[in-house]
């Protein structure tokens, strides 16, 4: 049965018939390219940790000269949008509960004059646990506020310590630097792995698999005509965003753009081999997509986009090192940014290549043992 | 929902009678999707095995906490002093301090993602230090190219030159004004304890949309939805069969994670778990709602997925402040994150566990959520109407 010969004319025949089943349908074919896009404008601008537009609370019981300097640095201070002044502890603790602000400042009486007398005055700062990451930044943008109220009342004594710091590839630590090149891998991912697992899926629920059987087509003939459709969308959503990186979003790209568009079309191959392996264990679509579903959310996950994959536990990291993604984010966040010379490149390109072939050839298996 | 009333065609009298709601036949409906949903492996795979998973990487892999970052120490001076401060580098648990001679060694380091900062401690330090004036001590760069921890780069590394500083002059004069930050609800700081109710939501969204659009579109997708829909079962009576059976999933799914929250993780649940089901069991009106909105207006599996993945997966995972805050977004994506049902189940999540039943935060959420979800049901009705025409 599979003794026949890799045609060309007959691979190109099936190649068109899986753009076709694609991309037949208007609604598809806007469903493909649309929504990837415009989830990268608007992710693009939602993706930040950095605080901004909250409000804080003040409970000021001292009368002094120094609470109320304090209070008029946070008023003018641009990461708070509103400073509410309370008149009571409770009503403090109960802003907190309901969330209305992130951080409550409790002014003791004796604040200015302690200060005076040469002592810390000492003002205690509620912070919203739940918001924990944001709570630490805030606390941190209070404390230099309160370092600045400090350095007024003895000027001269305990200069801050002088360091320079110079932030890298990014002097002004624009979050959206980050997420942009970050975003094309994960959306590429998506619709790559989504497209492919389907297409075996999706023959075998329409019944339509068992002409495939019948009909001369080789197992290789068929993996690479179910992959060049999800391969070729894939690269082109992945260069189009990687365009609106550099176009719109104005992100220096200093890399070499010939190493990252291999390393694109190698990312796009090992996920389409995962996806066909999916497709192939896959008795109906929904069994796909959501198996689709169960491996690429925790890729994601672990691929270092949303933390550093230095930080997980041993074990995840050396998972971390099978996601192709993980690799992936490596090259286009050091090509956009870090102008990665070819030698790091290689280095996270070889492992991207040796995944592609092993989920490859995996899903040639898989799709062979479905043959038989 | 007697909206069939008003087709013409073909419906006399009697059929329009026999379309009343009827509780058999609706047990009856619900046994049979109940068989249909749990006879596939792939949905236990979703309803079960992936909380499991996702839980245990927002537990384990997504820390917001950096600990143990990779900097590099350049000691160019070999006085006493200089030695004093790389020996503090050293000493930090934040930092993972490794010790070079030649600038150009490190900075390759940190273009290859070995390395997330540097400290130079230069040459003439010593001069420097005794100077006690403008010019710099020390050299921190980072590599912004991963601008979170590059911040933590640079406050820890400050943190560590300052506090050997301050070790040097013993009598300096204390701050004039201290912030005594406390951490409400989350005293430990552990970001995994504000991420993992968070991950609920997720999953959640995940079973309630993506499923249900999924399992609705295959029924239009191979035309037996029709065949339903022409039977004596009433509009209301099939789609309450059909989602039934996912809004018991997502119920059970949502025990599984709390109680693996709670007792594995050691998230507090300092919340009543009636709040936590009421939250739940409202959640699932919007997530059903929009599943079965998608699936009537995609009537297609692969357009259902994709369409629930990217107006109900991610906006859920980047929208609903579970990861990224809401406040810190430009107004335009603020008022878009209104939209995203998730946002005020993430918000009352958090609350539920980490600081009690606070029913100002959950009344305006319980509400927020009920509104999208009739919303989403009232345009799903209009749509299947449509859709049999």
């Amino acid at each position: 049965m599979l003794t026949s010969a890799f045609s060309f004319t007959r691979l190109r025949a099936q190649f068109i018939k899986e753009v076709l089943s694609v991309l037949r349908d208007p609604r598809s074919r806007m469903v493909v390219f649309v929504p990837p896009i415009l989830q990268l404008l608007v992710f693009a601008f939602a993706a930040t940790l950095e605080v901004r537009n909250v409000d804080i609370a003040v409970y000021n019981q001292d009368a002094g000269r120094w609470s109320h300097e304090l209070v008029q640095r946070l008023d003018s201070a641009r990461f708070i949008t509103h400073v509410r002044h309370v008149d009571s502890q409770r009503l403090l603790h109960e802003m907190i509960d309901r969330g209305e602000v992130i951080a409550a400042l409790a002014i003791p009486v004796d604040f200015s004059r302690t200060i005076a007398a040469g002592d810390s005055g000492r003002a205690q700062v509620l912070v919203d646990g739940r918001r924990s990451n944001s709570g630490q930044i805030t606390v941190a943008y209070l404390s230099t506020i309160a370092a600045d109220v400090g350095a007024e009342v003895v000027p001269d004594a305990q200069a801050p310590t002088p360091v320079v710091v110079r932030h890298w590839f990014n002097p002004n630590l624009v979050y959206r630097w980050f997420i942009v090149p970050g975003l094309t891998g994960i959306l590429a991912l998506f619709s790559a792995l989504l497209i492919t697992s389907l297409s075996i899926a999706r023959e075998r629920e329409l019944d339509t698999f068992d002409q495939l059987l019948v009909s001369p087509t080789s197992t290789p003939e068929i993996i690479v005509s179910k992959s060049l459709p999800a391969l070729a969308i894939g690269t082109l959503l992945g260069l189009f965003m990687i365009s609106a990186g550099v176009f719109l979003f104005g992100i220096p790209f200093t890399g070499s753009f010939a190493l990252l568009l291999a390393s694109l079309v190698l990312f796009i191959l090992s996920v389409v081999g995962i996806g066909l392996m999916i497709s192939a264990v896959s008795m109906t679509q929904q069994q796909a997509i959501l198996g689709a579903f169960a491996i690429g959310v925790p890729a994601v996950l672990m691929s270092g986009f949303a933390t550093p994959v230095e930080n997980m536990p041993l074990v995840l990291q050396w998972l971390a090192q099978a996601i192709p993604l993980t690799h992936f984010l490596i090259i286009v966040e050091g090509s956009f940014l870090k102008a990665m010379p070819p030698g790091d490149i290689l280095a996270s390109l070889w492992p991207l290549a040796l995944i592609a072939l092993a989920t490859l050839t995996m899903a040639t298996v898989f799709v062979r043992g479905r043959l038989q | 929902m007697n909206g069939t009333t008003k087709h013409k065609d073909g419906n006399g009298p009697q059929q329009t009678d026999l379309r009343h709601f009827d509780l058999r036949r609706l047990i009856a409906l619900v046994t049979k999707e109940s068989y249909q949903a749990l006879r596939d492996p792939s949905t236990l795979l979703i309803a079960f095995v992936l909380p499991v998973v996702l839980l245990l990487l927002f537990a384990y892999a997504v820390s917001l906490d950096a600990k143990d970052v990779r900097v590099g120490v350049v000691l160019e001076s070999p006085g006493a002093a200089a030695q004093e401060l790389a020996a503090a580098f050293a000493g930090t648990k934040f930092l993972d301090a490794h010790f070079a001679h030649d600038r150009r060694e490190v900075a390759d380091q940190l273009v290859s993602g070995d390395l997330r900062g540097y400290v130079v401690i230069p040459q003439d330090f010593e001069q420097r230090l005794a100077q006690r004036g403008s010019e710099p001590l020390v050299q921190i760069v980072t590599d912004g190219s991963y601008p979170n921890t590059a911040n933590y780069v640079e406050n820890y590394a400050r943190g560590v030159v300052q506090s050997w500083r301050a070790g040097l002059d013993v009598g300096a004069p204390a701050q004039a004004v201290m912030l005594e930050p406390r951490y409400w609800f989350n005293p430990e700081l552990e970001s995994r304890r504000a991420l993992i109710p968070g991950a609920i939501a997720i999953v959640m969204t995940i079973i309630g949309t993506m499923l249900t659009a999924l399992v609705v579109a295959r029924e239009w997708e191979r035309g037996t939805m029709e065949a339903v829909l022409s039977t004596p079962a009433s509009v209301a009576e099939i789609l309450i069969g059909k989602l039934l059976p996912y809004f018991v999933l997502g119920m059970l799914s949502t025990l599984g994670a709390a109680a693996l929250a709670v007792f594995v993780f050691g998230v507090p649940m300092r919340g009543s778990l009636a709040a936590l089901l009421l939250l739940s069991a409202v959640f699932m009106v919007p997530a059903l709602g929009q599943g079965l909105l998608i699936s009537s207006l995609a009537r297609n599996q692969f357009l259902a997925a994709q369409i629930a993945l990217f107006t109900g997966f991610l906006p859920a995972f980047m929208l609903s402040g579970f990861l990224y805050e809401i406040d810190a977004m430009p107004a335009p994506i603020r008022a878009i994150t209104r939209a995203v049902p998730a946002r005020y189940f993430v918000d009352s999540l958090k609350t539920v566990f980490l600081a009690g039943d606070i029913w100002a935060v959950f009344l305006p959420n319980l509400a927020a959520m009920a509104a999208i979800g009739g919303l989403f049901f009232v345009i799903a009705k209009r749509a299947t109407r449509k859709n049999l025409e």
